[in-house]
């Protein structure tokens, strides 16, 4: 028995006279995914989009949602299981907000008192006060009708959401909102959307996925990390648009990327071992892990001189406070802790605990520059971590934590092949 | 009634015959609206239709505005050659000329409903019947109710003039003092009834309008 996915959608094709609108769409969307349509206009998306609940019919091929053929199905009761949210928001104007947030519920005759409790838990969700259920759209704003208009989408628990453009029409602070909104949703709530954008900091915000639409064909489908990192070609790149490239870098890097390997010593090692590792390996200090490789400490050069005679082990004297990164971690959010705590290394460690490396100063320098390489941006955010390093790269004085052996500040080849040695 | 002016007259004619005028401003109030709602009934499908088959609105629409042209003494006359005396010819004079109104109304406020409502109405799976009633229907009520007043309002004189024919109403009254030596009084006993009954009617109409606009926009 094959595995089938939620929505499956093989050889697609739509065709309006002469007019190619979509020709052979292929994808399949595991339940919970967060999908984006983005492409130019009349790159077909929102014709995708809209033959999945049958608004347009196909031309040929299939669209399967668990496995049942929408073709084969009663269009009315599909799109009842099916949310659905325009950019135009769509309201029923002489309708109260509770009545339009249960259209669907109503079509589908739930009893009254499951009603009543599900339009209050829906504008709750919509972060909306109680009492604006009884209100008339035209007395919300822009914004909040479409948070209206999402909830509405989901009042009859459907699985499968299509929203086309929703927040096009929205000022960019309210749109931030509702996508954190929409984000949250399909976080908690498990629910599938597949989102039609022509605005790429959206779908690189919002999706699991995006699929790069033009002429009517797929041009890539990949997730936003992969889209950002390898764009399939020069149409994908310029959609993406040379900024945002350059500014991926950073935020798509994991510290696990940019880690060196790290030198470290067994707890139950002795005070001399670990001195001969120091000096064979030119650093000044170790990173102390357990016999499995779990991080549990660093012991440095000092310690080891006051506890030389009095101390046996390196687990006796070793510092167990050691400030570390996990490796998933992406480095913009990672590197302003870095660079404000002063380290000048910080161990890398996966997530069962396990050292797997160290990330330097010097390598995060090494990263800001390429980003910045190109001069052409000049974003608030690189200007900060761009600053960090260099006005510190000379300094000696780390609070805590692993030290290099005198690092040649001015030297780019150097630093880096020091510091990695560090712990 | 000698030695009285005109507007002692009136209040006289009043005062003696108002049982008389109440009963014909309700016989014509009746005549008119029975007019305009057999209209509505069949106008409205009519404009409903014509919205979603456009190649028909314009002879639709064509035809209604030709009966419009014809001069309401004319046409009264016409119908009854076929329907003869009394008030059936008068009400169907009035439903034909209240046609006009009422399906270009119903046809106009269809065709403005906003097309995002419609989608969006269909996509979250209202059947045809469904998005009708519940969504083209009570958006596009103030417009089909501005040419219900317009008809009402029409229907009232074309009423009046009913009375040709033997149907009753206010008309009768009007008729009976221009036939009359000095029958000034007795045409004002009829004609300001008539015309208070139309700016009523326009008004309370005018109301239910932006009553209904108001939940709308």
């Amino acid at each position: 028995m094959a595995l089938t996915a939620f929505l499956e959608i093989s050889h697609l094709r739509k065709v309006y006279g002469d007019n190619v609108a979509v020709s052979d769409f292929n994808i399949s969307v595991e339940r919970g995914e967060f999908i984006c349509f983005i492409g130019t206009s009349g790159s077909g998306k929102t014709t995708t989009m809209r033959m999945i609940n049958r608004m347009n019919e196909p031309t040929s091929g299939t669209i399967k949602i668990n496995g049942e053929d929408v073709t084969k199905m009663d269009p009315v009761k599909l799109r009842r299981r099916i949310g659905y949210v325009i950019q135009n928001i769509g309201l029923l104007p002489h309708l109260t907000i509770k009545d339009n947030i249960l259209m669907v519920p109503k079509m589908l005759k739930w009893d009254q008192k499951r009603m009543d409790e599900r339009a209050v838990e829906m504008i709750k969700m919509a972060e909306l006060p109680e009492d604006y259920l009884d209100r008339y759209p035209s007395e919300l704003s822009g914004g909040q009708q479409q948070r209206v208009g999402v909830v509405r989408a989901l009042a009859a628990d459907q699985e499968l959401i299509l929203m086309d453009e929703p927040f096009g029409a929205l000022d960019p602070i309210t749109r931030d909102a509702l996508q954190d909104l929409v984000k949250d949703l399909q976080e908690r709530l498990g629910k599938t959307f597949v989102f039609v954008t022509h605005d790429m900091d959206e779908a690189l915000k919002l999706s699991t996925r995006i699929v790069v639409m033009s002429h009517g064909e797929e041009v890539q489908v990949d997730s936003p990390e992969e889209i950002l990192r390898h764009p399939a070609n020069k149409f994908v790149a310029d959609l993406i648009g040379e900024d945002r490239l350059i500014q991926a870098k950073p935020t798509i890097t994991t510290v696990g990327q940019i880690a060196r390997p790290a030198v470290s010593i067994v707890q139950t090692a002795t005070l001399r071992e670990a001195l001969t590792l120091m000096h064979k390996t030119r650093v000044d200090t170790l990173l102390v892990t357990d016999p499995d490789g779990i991080l549990r400490g660093y012991v440095d050069l000092e310690v080891i001189n006051d506890h030389f005679r009095t101390a046996d082990t390196v687990e006796s004297v070793m510092n167990p406070k050691v400030f570390y990164v996990r490796q998933s971690a992406v480095i913009s959010d990672t590197v302003d802790r870095i660079l404000k705590r002063g380290y000048r290394n910080v161990p890398v460690v996966d997530n069962a605990g396990k050292l797997t490396g160290i990330v330097t100063r010097a390598a995060l320098v090494d990263m800001v520059y390429d980003a910045l390489g190109s001069g052409t941006s000049n974003d608030d955010g690189q200007d900060r971590s761009t600053d960090g390093p260099r006005t510190d790269i000379g300094t000696t004085d780390v609070k805590e934590g692993a030290h290099a052996v005198d690092p040649t500040p001015d030297d780019k080849e150097e630093v880096p092949a020091n510091n990695g040695h560090l712990s | 009634m000698q030695g009285m002016n005109l507007w002692q007259q009136l209040v006289y004619y009043f005062t003696h015959n108002g049982q008389y005028i109440l009963d014909q401003f309700n016989r014509h109030f009746l005549i008119s609206i029975y007019g305009v709602i057999i209209a509505a009934i069949v106008g409205i499908p009519i404009g409903v239709y014509i919205s979603r088959h456009r190649h028909l609105a314009a002879w639709v629409v064509g035809a209604a505005n030709v009966i419009q042209t014809v001069p309401s003494l004319a046409m009264v006359s016409i119908i009854m050659l076929g329907l003869g005396l009394g008030v059936n010819t008068v009400i169907l004079t009035v439903f034909l000329y209240s046609l006009l109104p009422i399906i270009k109304n119903t046809d106009t406020g269809m065709r403005n409903v906003n097309p995002d409502i419609l989608d969006a109405g269909k996509g979250m799976g209202m059947t045809r019947w469904q998005i009708l009633r519940q969504i083209e229907l009570p958006l596009s009520l103030s417009v089909i109710m501005a040419g219900l007043r317009n008809a009402l309002v029409l229907a009232i004189g074309v009423t009046a003039i009913g009375s040709f024919v033997g149907a009753g109403g206010l008309g009768d009254i009007i008729i009976r003092g221009t036939n009359a030596t000095s029958g000034g009084a007795i045409i004002l006993a009829g004609a300001l009834p008539t015309a208070l009954m139309a700016i009523i009617s326009d008004g309370v109409l005018g109301y239910l309008e932006r009553h209904f606009a108001a939940r709308t926009q």
